[in-house]
């Protein structure tokens, strides 16, 4: 496919023409069109926001791997795109995530318990998702940017956008991921935001496999091209930049939230774990791959840079790893104190008008469970 | 009193709907200057604009995906599926999605979306504009799926649809759209999740819904003529079922027959003859009967009105029924 693919190196990120604005080295580079205009103290903060997202993900595979989660998605290796991204909204604005946000999780306060409990089992997502404005974890692919594009047409009817008072416009942050550019759903979005002029951004982390399908087998053109067919600008950033995925996010946005439509942002970056604590990498991809994706890490380059600059200094850096370490722990143990769910409760959140039916299943399951003497852990 | 059709009795219905609540949009293809293909909605984006009634792009998740983005930010959307057979594109956002979403956020998320599908054969279409597909719905929690046989029905039931916070599957019999009835505008309407006995009768019980409850209606009439006193029990809400009255009328007659134009395979009448079986057993004279669509796919229009269930399939199973 060579030309075709746009990948110089096969997902190796060599010569590919993306927005960067600070380099693996931690080197900071001028953009045309985009420009960082925080300070160090706000990069201090993407810092502080990546490393505390990477020492949760990695206590929840821990724990996974411990048998106290059924299943982790790591989120390791994105932390820039979704820090910069989610720190790029605005007051009004809402995400739709994947399962895989938990970097955007925190940005909008999500408490990271939250999110183990549905990994642990005990629920779907038990967020307020008005509150936070951050929408549940969607498991089907790509179903969630349709969901996104409908929002948007209703913070549109609501006359939210392009008010002109930046306090009031809003707009919609929709995630996704590679493997979900295939899904009809997410072309269907495509059409159904560009026909309405809906006040969307898809924010495509590109992080290179679809478990263990490569980008090659989704797209023979660079993702960030596909949207211009639906009439949609598309760019491409360096998705391990946290930088230039601020930049690039702040700017999309505020392009929906003056009413100039949707925008596809093609993060580049790569999934460093599993896809899963399911999967086993190893079968479908190389080392050398991964290692050449660890030159390029996104909390890496962001140390090198406040080190250099002055921003921060090694106290910092260890305050942070301490953070890290306390949050960890206490995420931890918050999550083993959970108390299991009971099935005697599921049959109240089906309805808000609960059918007679049901009523009467959730009674006759609650007179079984009392047949039992020694009904531990059984009616609540 | 008025008389009108049930496109027309729709029409009115949802026209109410969209005064009553600013948030109520429709969205669908050609609904907006068509009025749709069968006219429900017409003159209603003329009165109620484009932003209420949404003209939108062939994509029938597109269309299922968008409104629950829109229910979750505080919208009604009531959606039309062209034919139900053009449901299945959007299968995945109904069951995933628009089901479970109050369930996956623990009850904090309402999702409250019509669905509005016409359904049914007997119009002489191509393939995918005939079929029935309501079992699919009824079985997946969350849905609550009604169906309307008649004028006054309809004008009330999509209003409470409407109104309803739950997900509901609005079915409409394409085939009986230009029928005529009356609708009373000012009485009480009954709650939407109830069966009607339309027909009072003593040797036996035929319950059917949406286009077959006509075809029920016309064979007690025969019947009767036979000196047969049979009671035709319109089940309007097929999820959940309102077991009370089917019970209360098995019970009386001692003879069930459930007749429905889907498949009878795993259908509503198996659900029902189930639910008979366990609740009624003592009073049962004879095993629940099924007339029903053959477990063929539907067929091509030529064969359909040997493919759906008629008056004398219906009375040929009232004849076996009382034959035990």
């Amino acid at each position: 496919m060579g030309e075709l693919s746009g990948l110089a190196g096969p997902r190796a990120g060599a010569d590919i023409d993306y927005v960067q604005l600070l380099t693996p080295e931690g080197v900071r580079i001028g953009n045309d069109e985009y420009e960082f205009t925080g300070d160090d103290d706000q990069i201090a903060g993407f810092y502080r926001d990546m490393v505390l997202t990477r020492r949760v993900d990695l206590e929840a595979t821990a724990l996974q791997r411990q048998g106290e989660l059924g299943l982790w998605a790591p989120c390791l290796g994105q932390e820039a795109a979704q820090i910069g991204s989610a720190r790029a909204l605005g007051p009004g604005d809402h995400v739709f995530p994947t399962y895989r946000e938990h970097g955007v999780a925190r940005c909008l306060g999500i408490d990271p318990v939250d999110l183990l409990r549905m990994f642990r089992g005990i629920d779907h997502g038990n967020w307020d998702v008005e509150a936070h404005r951050f929408h549940l974890y969607t498991v089907v692919i790509g179903a969630q940017t349709l969901h996104a594009t409908g929002y948007a047409m209703g913070l549109e009817r609501d006359g939210l956008v392009g008010t002109g008072d930046p306090d009031r416009d809003a707009a919609v942050l929709a995630y996704l991921g590679d493997g979900a550019t295939s899904q009809g759903d997410v072309s269907e979005a495509f059409v159904f935001s560009a026909s309405y002029n809906a006040p969307v951004v898809f924010f495509c982390q590109n992080n290179q496999w679809a478990i263990s399908e490569p980008i090659e087998r989704q797209s023979r053109i660079p993702l960030y091209k596909r949207s211009s067919g639906f009439g949609i600008p598309g760019l491409r950033v360096d998705g391990n930049d946290v930088l230039a995925s601020y930049a690039v996010t702040q700017k999309a946005m505020e392009h929906a939230r003056s009413g100039n439509g949707p925008t596809f942002v093609e993060a580049y970056t790569y999934r460093m774990g599993a896809h899963t604590t399911s999967d086993d990498p190893t079968k479908y991809r190389l080392a050398d791959e991964v290692e050449h994706w660890r030159l390029k890490d996104p909390i890496a380059r962001v140390r090198a840079y406040l080190t250099r600059s002055g921003g921060a200094d090694e106290s910092f850096f260890a305050r942070i790893d301490a953070e890290a370490e306390d949050l960890a722990a206490d995420v931890r143990k918050r999550c083993l104190d959970l108390d299991d769910p009971s099935l005697v409760d599921a049959f109240d959140q089906v309805y808000a008008e609960q059918t007679p039916y049901l009523a009467e299943q959730q009674a006759a399951y609650a007179a079984y469970l009392d047949t039992f003497e020694d009904a531990e852990g059984g009616v609540g | 009193m008025t008389t009108m059709t049930i496109a027309k009795a729709l029409n009115a219905g949802l026209r109410r709907a969209l005064e009553a609540d600013p948030k109520v949009v429709l969205a669908g293809e050609d609904i907006g200057k068509l009025g749709g293909v069968f006219r429900v909605t017409e003159r209603l984006q003329k009165d109620f604009g484009e932003a209420r009634v949404i003209d939108s792009p062939l994509a029938e998740s597109g269309i299922v995906g968008t409104s629950v983005g829109m229910a979750l930010r505080g919208y009604r959307p009531v959606c039309e599926m062209q034919f139900d057979g053009f449901t299945m594109p959007a299968f995945d956002q109904i069951v995933n999605q628009v089901a479970k979403m109050r369930f996956r956020s623990g009850g904090r998320i309402a999702m409250p979306m019509v669905i509005r599908i016409p359904c049914g054969g007997g119009i002489g279409a191509v393939e995918h504009h005939s079929e029935s597909p309501e079992a699919y719905f009824c079985h997946t929690a969350g849905l609550k799926v009604v169906a309307v046989s008649n004028p006054n029905d309809a004008y009330w039931m999509i209003q409470q649809a409407v109104a309803s916070d739950d997900p509901v599957i609005f079915f409409e019999p394409k085939r009986r759209y230009h029928e005529r009835g009356e609708v009373q505008e000012t009485a009480e309407p009954r709650p939407l999740h109830s069966a009607q006995v339309l027909r009072e009768g003593t040797d036996a019980t035929l319950v059917a819904y949406g286009p077959m409850v006509k075809v029920c209606s016309d064979a007690a009439a025969a019947a009767e003529e036979e000196g047969r006193s049979i009671e035709v029990v319109d089940l309007r809400t097929l999820s959940p079922l309102d077991m009370s009255v089917i019970t209360r009328s098995t019970e009386k007659t001692g003879r069930l027959v459930v007749v429905h134009e889907a498949p009878g395979n795993v259908g509503l009448g198996a659900e029902i003859a189930a639910r008979v079986t366990e609740q009624c057993f003592y009073s049962l004279e004879a095993p629940v009967l099924r007339v029903t669509g053959f477990d063929t796919p539907y067929p091509p229009s030529r064969l359909e009105d040997d493919y759906l269930p008629d008056l004398d399939r219906v009375l040929d199973a009232v004849d076996r029924s009382l034959a035990y």
